[in-house]
């Protein structure tokens, strides 16, 4: 019975483990109700902001905001949403891929890069890789406050507004389902049309108090709740990344646990039938 | 019947109110603003302070909002609350915050990515992944 005990051991160990990934699937979960409440929650806010600027876009005879200008690009900002915390699948690795492609496209096209980072992941996979990082903020938490970002946002914004940067651009995580998020890069500045062009009687709003000052305010905010609503997705991306990651983990624990069962069992069978083929040849001999 | 307002109170984190209104009145930038059923299109600045809403029971509602948008459609209403409160010099130094975590993290590393560095790793972690699919297939 040499190989008995350690196996025993073995399976007590994977056993504990077990018990953790279970009480992390448990935990995240819970958590990804939550997440999700809270994302359905920035929903009504950026449809309404979207909507104004929609317009606005289409009518605004005094003042047309840089944003909504489109110009020659030379330089772009992107801003990266990661998790904070690992263990969550190839949630963070898939996000970068995806950045990579698309960075090494600009970087095709003669575009120079400024990096935003969200996140303790992408600050630690883009201070291994290098790059030019203008502004980063990491543990945001699992309920983010749109405060945190605000500062963050306004140096890529700042950035755009004295022409450093050319073209704004994010990428996170979107929630599909559960078992689907996929990565996605987008573009806020300047703010792509979509192609709604029911402009069917031409009115305007009274500005109060002036046009621009209006449109600033709208501006910044209409980008930070974009941001914003980036940041509360990629939550519940990494919750569910997570909650899955952590179900396979259980199951597999459930598989080795099994197979090592099997292999005790066949150790101790053995252990027994040799020791009975002992005593039976031992009272031959007498 | 009198004629109604749709009001709508949002913040970015959430919904904060939602209904019918026979007047709405907000604090905008240059004065508080009345705001009755086919009132002009109007886009305002908020300053801190109270947005009260007249229901249809002639029950007056009253919302704190730190600053924010106001958006008037003859039937619609509108009002993105601010959740944060929003100074210039206050967002400048949050702003200078997150550039100066950027640089503390950056202290030793250049400007230039190393495109084949990370593709090396992200392959790596991608095979890591891939490995551990297979092996829950196995079993």
């Amino acid at each position: 019975m040499a190989g008995a005990k350690e196996i025993r051991t073995q399976v007590a160990s994977i056993k504990n483990t077990q018990k953790i990934t279970k009480a992390m699937q448990m935990v995240a979960a819970s958590k990804m109700r939550k997440a999700q409440e809270r994302m359905l929650a920035t929903r009504p806010y950026a449809d309404k902001i979207q909507n104004v600027v929609a317009h606005l876009s289409h009518a605004h005879p005094e003042y047309h905001h840089p944003y909504l200008v489109e110009r020659e690009t030379k330089r772009v900002g992107l801003i990266v949403i990661s998790t904070d915390r690992g263990l969550c699948g190839g949630l963070n690795t898939n996000l970068f891929k995806a950045v990579i492609t698309a960075m090494k496209e600009w970087d095709a096209a003669g575009l120079e890069i400024d990096l935003t980072l969200l996140g303790t992941k992408s600050n630690a996979f883009f201070k291994h890789i290098g790059g030019n990082i203008t502004a980063s903020a990491t543990h945001l938490g699992d309920a983010p406050s749109i405060v945190e970002l605000i500062g963050t946002v306004k140096v890529m914004l700042d950035a755009y507004a004295d022409g450093s940067i050319d073209r704004l651009c994010l990428a996170h995580n979107v929630f599909e389902n559960t078992m689907t998020q996929n990565p996605l890069i987008k573009q806020l500045i300047p703010i792509v049309d979509e192609a709604d062009e029911q402009l069917k009687t031409h009115w305007d709003y009274i500005y109060e108090p002036d046009s621009k000052p209006v449109m600033d305010a709208l501006m910044i905010r209409y980008i930070e709740s974009l941001v914003y609503q980036g940041v509360v997705e990629n939550v519940a991306c990494e919750q569910a990344a997570r909650m899955v990651a952590m179900k396979s983990a259980t199951e597999n624990a459930n598989d080795l646990i099994d197979e090592l069962q099997l292999i005790y069992n066949k150790a101790r069978q053995a252990a027994i039938t040799q020791e009975i083929s002992e005593i039976v040849s031992g009272a031959a001999a007498v | 019947m009198a004629m109604t307002l749709h009001v709508d109170i949002v913040s970015a984190e959430d919904e904060i109110f939602s209904g019918t209104a026979t007047m709405v009145f907000a604090p905008a930038e240059m004065g508080e603003v009345g705001i009755a059923p086919r009132h002009a299109p109007l886009l305002a600045r908020l300053q801190p302070g109270e947005v009260r809403v007249q229901t249809q029971e002639g029950e007056e509602l009253s919302f704190f909002v730190s600053g924010g948008m106001l958006e008037v459609q003859p039937h619609i209403v509108t009002v993105l609350s601010d959740t944060a409160i929003r100074a210039t010099d206050l967002d400048e130094a949050q702003a200078l915050e997150a550039k100066e975590r950027a640089e503390h993290m950056l202290a030793d590393k250049s400007a230039d990515i190393d495109y084949a560095k990370a593709q090396s790793e992200l392959a790596q972690s991608m095979a890591q992944l891939a490995s551990i699919k297979k092996l829950r297939e196995r079993n």
